[in-house]
Formats: C-alpha cells, structure tokens, sequence
C-alpha cells in the first residue's frame, strides 16, 4: 500500500470519529427528549392519565330489574320473562362488514328493518369494540347454526336478555295487555334512571296499569371492563328490586273456557266475582298472540292482524261498545219500581205493539202477537217490550239516567282495568250537545230495551249485573287481587268512589233478582233452556241488540253478509241467587237470538265455576238447542 | 468511556484469537448486554401478551434463531460482505421489483415475497442490511470524503430501494432502509453544506410527499398525532389509549402483570408496537430509565466497535447499522408516547413477532464479525 494511501486511511478514520462523535451527541439530545417526554407523561401529568386509566377500566352499568311476573288466582304463571337470544356484532373485530352480513343473512333471516337499523347505528359515532345489535329474538335452530359458524365469523357473538312472554297468549292478550320496547314518545315521559337497563315498558292492560310495580328499582355495578366493553370483575353492586309478582282474580280455567265457548265466532265474555268485584274472566274472542308485539312485531304480520275482518286485536269486553237491548230491562225494572211508575203488581195490556198516541207509530213487541196481561215480573221472565215502552216514557229520560248511572253506564267504572271505555248513556243534555236536538218521547221509548242511543261495553253489563247480585252494593270491578311480597294490592288499587245504591224499599232489590229467575227457571222465561236441569238457582236475562252499521264499501260474500247482519246475541246473569259467586255477561256478535246463543255460553261458565270445570272431551254447552224466546 | 474499559479484552489487534470468545467471533459484551435485553423483553412481553405463554414461547424461539443467524454473522469476515455487497444490491432491488408485481400481504400492502422452493421472506427487511453494505461498499472504494458526483451515485443507491418499499406501502420499513444507507452517506463524510442542502430538499418534499405520496391512513395518522383528541374513537384511540398506560405508570409502575391499560384491552397492539407502554405502565419510569440506559450501553458498546474498525468499510457499516438501531428506539418510543405519528416500527428485540428481530441480530452479527476479524496492519 503506498505511503499517501496510508496517510489518507489516518484521515478518514478521523474524519469517521468526528462524525461519531456528532452521532453520539445526537442520539444522547434524542434519548433525553424521549426519557424527558416519559417524565411529562408519568411524572408530570400522571394524576391526569390515573384518572383517566380509571375511568377506563371502571363503569358504572345499570342492572335492570326483573320485571314482576303475573299471576292468576290459582297461582296459574300468565306472564313470566324469558332470556331471548340476539344476535351483536363488534364491528371492529369482523373480518370484512359486507362479506359478514351476507354470511350471517344466509344464516338468519335478518329483515330490511333490522339491516338499515344496524348499518345506521355503524356509521353514527360509537365506542370501538361496542357490540352492536344485530337481530333479536334468535330460535333455537338459528342459535345452533350460528354456534356451528362462529368460528368462522369473528366479531359476531350471541346476546341474551330477559324479556317478557305470555304462555297462554291467545287465551290473555286482551285482559293483561302486553308490553314492547320503549318508543320515543314513552322515553319522554319515564324516569331515565329507573330504566336505565330497561328496554321493555307495559304498552296496554294490566301491564301498563300496573307499570310501576312489575318494573321495580333499577340497580347499579361498578364493573372492570375491557376495551371491548365486556365486564371483566363486578367491583360494586347495587343490586336492582325486582318488580312485584301481582296476583290477578282472573281465573285462568274460567278464562280458557270463556274462549273455547265463544271459539270460531267473535264475541266477549265478563265474570265478576260479585263480592270482591274480581273479574274472573275477561275474554274477548277472537284473540291473538301478543308475545309478537313484545320483541316487535313484522308489518307483514300487523297488517294482517288490523286487517282482518275478525278484528282479533279489538278488545270487544272493553272497548266493545253495543246496543245493551233486553238485559237492560232488570236495571229499568228497578228504576221503575223505586221512582214509583210501578208497582209490583201494575199489569199492563200488550196487543204486540205500543203507540205513544193512537194513530201514531207503532212500537212493535219482539212477539208479534204481543203478551197479553203482564205484571212487572212477566215482563222481565218473557222479555215483554211493551211494558218497558209503558215504563219508560212514565218515567221519562231523566229518572232513567239518574238510576242507569248509579248502575255505572256511562263511565268506566273498573279500578283498575285500563282502557276500559265508557259506553254510552245518553240524556236530554247529551242529546242537545251532540245532536242538537231536544229529547223525543219516542227516544225515550228505544231506550226503555236498550236500543237507540244506548251503548255499553260487556265489562259495564257485568258490573251492573254484579251490583244487581249485591242488591246494590257497590265493588268496583277490579283485576289486582293481591301482591305477593309485604305490602298489599289495596295500596295500588285506587280508592272506590261509588256509593251503595239504596232503594226505598231494599226488598225490590229481591223481587227484580226474583223475576230474573224467573227467565231462567220460569216455565215461560225466555231463558229456560238453557237453566235445564241445574242443581242451583240462577238469574239473568236474555237480549238482542240489532246490529246497524255496516259500511257501504265493505265487501263480504253473501253468506257473510247475511252471517254479519244477524242481531248479537247477549245474556246478563248471576248464581247463585240467593249466594252470588259470580255474575256475567256474555255477547256473541251475531250470535242471532240472546236464549239460544248467548244463555248456554253463560250456563256453562256458572256450572264451571259453582259444579266444576268440565273435563276435556265433555261437550261444553249442555242441554240447550238454538232457539227459543228473545 | 465505558467502551473502551469494557472493551478492554477484544481492543488489541490480534492475529489469532486472544481468547476462547474471539475463537467464536463472539463480543461478550454485546452478547450480554443483547441478551439483557431480550431477557428483559420476554418478562414484559408475557405481561404485554396478557399472560398468554405460548405468546413468549414463540419469541423465545425466534430470538433464539435470531441468536444463531448472528452467530453465523459473526463468523464471516466483513470481507465477504464487501466483495458480495454489489449482487447482494442487484438481488435485493430485483425481489423489490418482484414483490410489487407479485407479492403478497394484507390490509392493502404487499410485502412479502412467496418464491416458489424459497421460504416466503420480506425483501425490505434484508434491505436494512443490503442497503447500508452496498452503500458503503460504494463510498468505501473511493477516498472520503466522498466527492460530490459520489454522494449523489450514492443517494441513488439509497433512494430507490426506499421508493420501492414506500410503494409496498410501509412507511416504517422505509424509513429503516432510507436512514440506514443515509448513515454510511453521513459517516463517510458527505459535507455540511451538503447535509444542509439536503435538509432543505427533505423539507420541501415533505409536502409533496403529503399530496401526492402519502395514503389517507398514514395522513391520518399525522393529523391524529397534532390532536388526538380529534379522533377519540378512531385513529386517535391507539395513542390516547397508550399516553393514558404510560402516565397511570407513575414513578414506579402498576407493577408486573397488574396494568390495567393493556390486561383490559385498552391498549391495542400491547404485545407488539405498544409494548414499551406496558413497561411504562408497569415499571414505570424506573423501568423505562432502566430500558434506555441498556439501550445506550448497547450504542455506545456499537459505537466503540465502529470507531475502532480497521477499515472504512467496516466502520462506515458499523456506524450505520449501529444509528439504525437507535432509529428503531426512536421512532418506536417515540410513537407510542405521541411524539411521532403511529408508523409500524417495533421496539426493537421486545416487541413481538415480525422478522425484524432476526435483522437486527444479523446487524449485530456484522458488528461482531468487524470486531473480531481484525489482522495485523502491514506496515
């Protein structure tokens, strides 16, 4: 090597430690600027990241309560919770979004709905790793196929929670109501930190009537939790007060045949517990399935529901509102007697029709020959028109108002049955404010067997029934029998507001009820029938209401059409006379004549109730064939 | 220094070996402090990997391959990497070329090579070694200070095998590759003037680079790292997540195995890029002053060796491999305390996983082959 290349090698050596020496000090200034940031962070500001890393780690999760469970007086379960199984994606540990879904939607049929919900809720800001709803209420099938795919789908995972269900669903719908998710317009109106973890609310019925107390108290934890929102370590709890188990005086055996009597035909049914005030029975038939509106029910199948001609979600026992026809007659008879326009023993010519004066109009009896001589009870056990059209112009619209409301026409009664509507009792003030019309004599006349303006629901027929088996003591009828637990239904109940009806003379209270018997056991009471053969004795009466609205546009077959304008049938009634256990009110829509259709439906609930439930197999209406007086 | 009294053994120009390691081309200083190292980042790493031992087991093992490979480093004189550093350069540029044609990856970046008979490899990663020996192979042929018709053959030689791997795209690795070829252009004497040109240059291509190079992720990740806190759920998360680690730490730490940022999750990537907040976390500032200091005793054992290489290729290869090193430590610590944007560099020797280890522990294999190979300088 020649002497200059050596010289040179000392120079680039020198040349090379100089720069070392740079580098050195280059990388000392840029590892003290990383050891000085690590001091700002976890010398300086290190109160700020330890709260920070705290609030991570710890949250605070509302644990919503169980919601109370319902049930009937013979401790039958009518509305219990049951884990339901959604599906949730993590958005962030999902392999590809749109290949997922279309894998999860051959797996599932998840809806359009369900799909905009979602691809909604991802595109609006959120906490990463935060499970995101994807379809609820999973069957078991799907459950299965998921958990044979899972593995091949990162991210999606399976979610339970409680949710509301009806075992006897048809056989409850209309008389517990049901509940479904909070919409917006009930998030307005809750407490936001009772239901915090609560999605459910009562939307109808007892549900809704009873909300506070099936909900219960909302309880906290203060949970460890990961990134991924999963709880990790529960570190405190607060633990939630679940809802009250309530127990309702319906009777589920009663309820079920209720529905099996009036099956394959549209109609209601009421039975009050005349000393409690108890509904035993609340049916209106047809009924649906409400565990559908609970997770949300399909358009599809809503439309279907509201459109059929059925009316399966119209609460007919509630909110059916009919003509009351000839059971009105007991709650006039008594009207009469104790305004003093009769007397028991007052008889009165019926040639078949009524005339307000002669040459005028004639009021056509349900028999056209008419009844000749009749006294009071003749014209309650055979249903006598005339009479009650003598009657009623007698005592004229003003008497009868006063009494049929003290019998609870006209308002909604009930303590604590929500939704109940209030009929129709109309009066000379009523008349001029909605018609604009003074009151004729001849409106007085329709509303002497309950036609005309007259309206009331199958839940009012039995309360005035009831009050008829109390001899006018009043018990508001009520579905809330008792609370299991501590504290007692009559803490929820609202307080009774009706005063005992007190006649002049309390014995007519027994001649009425007497002639009542006399349609079921008389030998021309148009009920007879169907009182056959029954080893105790029973009042009630019979009625027809004609059916007179049918839209122009409505299209039925003929059949239908003819099926659709026969008169409903109904029955009003109680037994044991002398002992009530049980009142009722039964209407078939349709039905045609109240002895034929309606009576046995009511027969059959009192032998159920005071002889035993029939077992399955034996024929539920014994003895009476169609037909018969009105 | 403390280099020079450590290094004490090892310094005398040998012609034979003076001992039983020099026989194995071995520093034990470096090898311990190296293996202080991955000791130390295996313990951290079953706390990063949420306890998971399958987790250290795999880095065990490919630490301890990474050991053989720079052994077998160790054992070729520097020589061979001089005399090979031109076709090394060729192959390299042509597996670049290669993998943006056909290679294969994920999450839109293609970076590695899958050649039928050959193991799949990542050509970027050799580029770390191949880059730094080409270029100094180049400059050391000639007198240096280089002339500047040389530096500019060598930013060339620089420069377009980290185009090829910004194209991939991996900024990261680029980053590696570019800073590792740009060292030997420093080391071997590229003037001031020059340096400060350059500067200049970088400085305006920065915001071409952001209009016409740069993804939307990694701007994102710039504009993240100026405000996290725009982003709090998004791209801001990691770095939030990971300051919130490293703060909690404190003076001394959560202790091992009880920090809660990265054992619930919080903190993503925990066993890998983010796992230097982990020992923040848990360690605390002690343990990062303990993990800096075994980092500076590494550099500064590099730069001993550097400085007292025989030869400018050697040396000018040293000294770039030994700064690279320090750019890992840089940009990684620097990114997850949020001084720097998120760019994929691990911690070196700590961070799980990646082929990036067995790279590094070649590096030092060629720091321990320049070391040991030393002859008697003829007079």
């Amino acid at each position: 090597m020649p002497w200059g290349e050596f010289k040179d090698v000392a120079a680039e050596r020198r040349l090379f430690q100089r720069r070392t020496m740079v580098m050195l000090g280059v990388v000392l200034v840029m590892l003290g600027i990383l050891v000085a940031r690590m001091y700002q962070l976890q010398i300086v500001e290190h109160d700020i990241y330890t709260t920070l890393s705290d609030k991570n780690r710890v949250q605070v999760q509302s644990v919503a309560p169980p919601r109370g469970l319902v049930y009937d007086r013979n401790n039958e379960l009518l509305a219990e919770n049951r884990p339901v199984f959604g599906v949730t994606v993590v958005p962030e540990r999902v392999d590809g979004m749109e290949e997922t879904l279309s894998r999860l939607s051959s797996i599932l049929a998840i809806s359009e709905d369900d799909m905009e919900r979602f691809q909604r809720r991802l595109r609006e800001p959120r906490r990463p790793f935060q499970p995101l709803p994807l379809r609820y209420d999973l069957n078991e099938q799907e459950i299965a196929s998921l958990a044979v795919q899972r593995h091949e789908l990162p991210g999606v995972e399976v979610s339970a929670e409680l949710v509301r269900y009806y075992p006897h669903s048809e056989l409850t719908a209309h008389a517990l109501g049901f509940v479904g998710r909070i919409n917006r317009e009930e998030l307005q109106r809750i407490d936001p930190v009772n239901y915090a973890g609560t999605n459910y609310i009562g939307k109808s019925g007892i549900e809704r009537f009873y909300e506070a107390l099936l909900h219960g108290q909302v309880g906290y934890q203060h949970v460890e939790t990961n990134a991924r929102g999963r709880t990790l370590r529960v570190l405190e709890r607060q633990n939630p007060v679940p809802g009250e188990d309530i127990v309702l005086h319906l009777d589920l055996r009663l309820q079920r045949l209720a529905h099996q009597l009036l099956d394959g035909r549209r109609g209601a049914i009421v039975a009050v517990e005349p000393k409690t005030g108890g509904l035993l029975a609340l049916a209106s038939v047809p009924g649906f399935d409400a565990n559908q509106f609970v997770t949300g029910i399909s358009v599809d199948n809503y439309r279907e529901l509201s459109q059929d001609v059925d009316k399966p979600l119209f609460n007919r026992a509630l909110r059916g509102q009919y003509p009351p026809g000839s059971t009105l007659k007991p709650m006039l008879a008594v009207a009469a007697l104790d305004s003093g326009v009769t007397t028991r023993d007052r008889t009165i010519w019926d040639p078949g029709f009524f005339q307000l004066q002669s040459g005028g109009r004639r009021y056509r009896d349900w028999k056209r020959s008419g009844h000749g001589w009749v006294d009071l009870t003749d014209a309650v056990a055979e249903s006598c028109d005339i009479y009650f059209y003598e009657i009623a112009v007698e005592m004229g619209v003003d008497t009868m108002y006063d009494y049929l409301a003290q019998f609870g026409f006209g308002e909604d009664a009930t303590l604590d049955v929500s939704g109940a509507l209030s009929g129709l009792l109309p009066s000379r003030d009523w008349k001029r404010a909605v018609r604009n019309e003074p009151w004729y004599p001849g409106d007085s006349v329709n509303m002497g067997i309950g036609q005309g303006f007259m309206l009331a629901t199958p839940l009012q027929l039995a309360t005035a029934t009831s009050l008829l088996a109390n001899r006018g003591r009043w018990v508001e009828p009520r579905l809330l029998r008792s609370i299991k637990g501590d504290r007692s239904a009559e803490e929820f109940l609202p307080p009774p507001d009706h005063d005992p009806l007190i006649l002049k003379n309390p014995d007519d209270w027994e001649f009425v009820v007497d002639a009542m018997a006399e349609v079921m056991h008389g030998t021309r009471g148009t009920a007879r029938r169907a009182a056959s053969g029954a080893p105790y004795r029973m009042a009630g009466k019979t009625g027809t209401a004609q059916v007179f609205s049918l839209a122009e546009d409505e299209e039925y077959d003929e059949e239908e059409i003819r099926e659709r304008l026969r008169d409903h049938a109904l029955f009003v009634g109680f037994a044991p006379v002398d002992d009530p256990q049980i009142a009722v009110s039964v209407i078939v829509e349709n039905g045609g004549s109240g002895s034929g259709t309606a009576a046995p439906v009511a027969r059959a609930m009192f032998d159920a109730w005071l002889l035993g439930f029939p077992d399955a197999g034996e024929p539920l209406v014994s003895g009476a064939a169609n037909g018969g007086a009105n | 220094m403390l280099g020079k009294s450590l290094g004490q053994s090892a310094h005398q120009p040998l012609t034979a070996p003076r001992n039983r390691w020099s026989a194995f081309h071995i520093d034990p200083i470096l090898l311990v402090l190296l293996l202080l190292l991955i000791g130390g980042g295996l313990v951290v790493l079953y706390s990063g990997a949420d306890r998971n031992i399958e987790v250290v087991k795999a880095q065990g093992i490919r630490m301890a391959v990474a050991l053989v490979v720079m052994l077998v480093f160790a054992q070729l004189d520097p020589a061979v990497f001089r005399r090979w550093a031109p076709w090394l350069y060729v192959a390299g540029i042509a597996s670049l070329l290669a993998v943006l044609l056909v290679g294969v990856g994920a999450k839109g970046a293609q970076r590695w090579l899958a050649l039928p008979g050959l193991p799949r490899f990542q050509p970027s990663e050799l580029m770390k070694l191949v880059v730094p020996i080409m270029t100094a192979w180049y400059l050391s042929r000639h007198f240096l200070p280089p002339r500047l018709s040389r530096v500019a053959v060598a930013l060339v030689i620089v420069l377009a095998p980290m185009a090829m791997v910004i194209l991939q795209p991996d900024l990261g690795t680029s980053l590696l590759v570019g800073s590792a070829g740009l060292f030997v252009v420093f080391f071997a004497g590229m003037s001031w003037r020059l340096i400060g040109a350059f500067v200049a240059m970088v400085s305006v291509a920065a915001p071409l680079m952001w209009f016409f190079v740069m993804r939307d992720y990694q701007k994102q990740r710039v504009l993240t790292l100026l405000d996290p806190q725009s982003d709090p759920l998004g791209a801001g998360w990691n770095i939030i997540q990971s300051k919130t680690a490293i703060g909690s730490g404190g003076v001394d730490g959560k202790g091992w195995l009880q920090g809660t940022q990265s054992h619930l999750e919080f903190l993503p990537e925990s066993h890998t890029d983010f796992i230097v907040a982990v020992l923040a976390e848990e360690f605390g500032f002690i343990g990062i002053l303990a993990l800096m200091t075994l980092y500076l005793l590494i550099i500064l054992r590099c730069f001993y060796i550097s400085a007292t290489a025989q030869d400018s290729f050697s040396r000018l290869l040293a000294g770039a491999l030994t700064m690279t090193f320090f750019i890992y430590i840089f940009v990684n610590v620097g990114m997850v305390s949020g001084l720097l944007p998120v760019v994929g560099v691990p911690l070196p020797l700590v961070s799980y996983g990646g082929t990036s280890g067995v790279t590094l522990m070649a590096a030092f294999g060629v720091l321990m082959s320049i070391h040991t190979h030393r002859r008697m300088i003829s007079a």
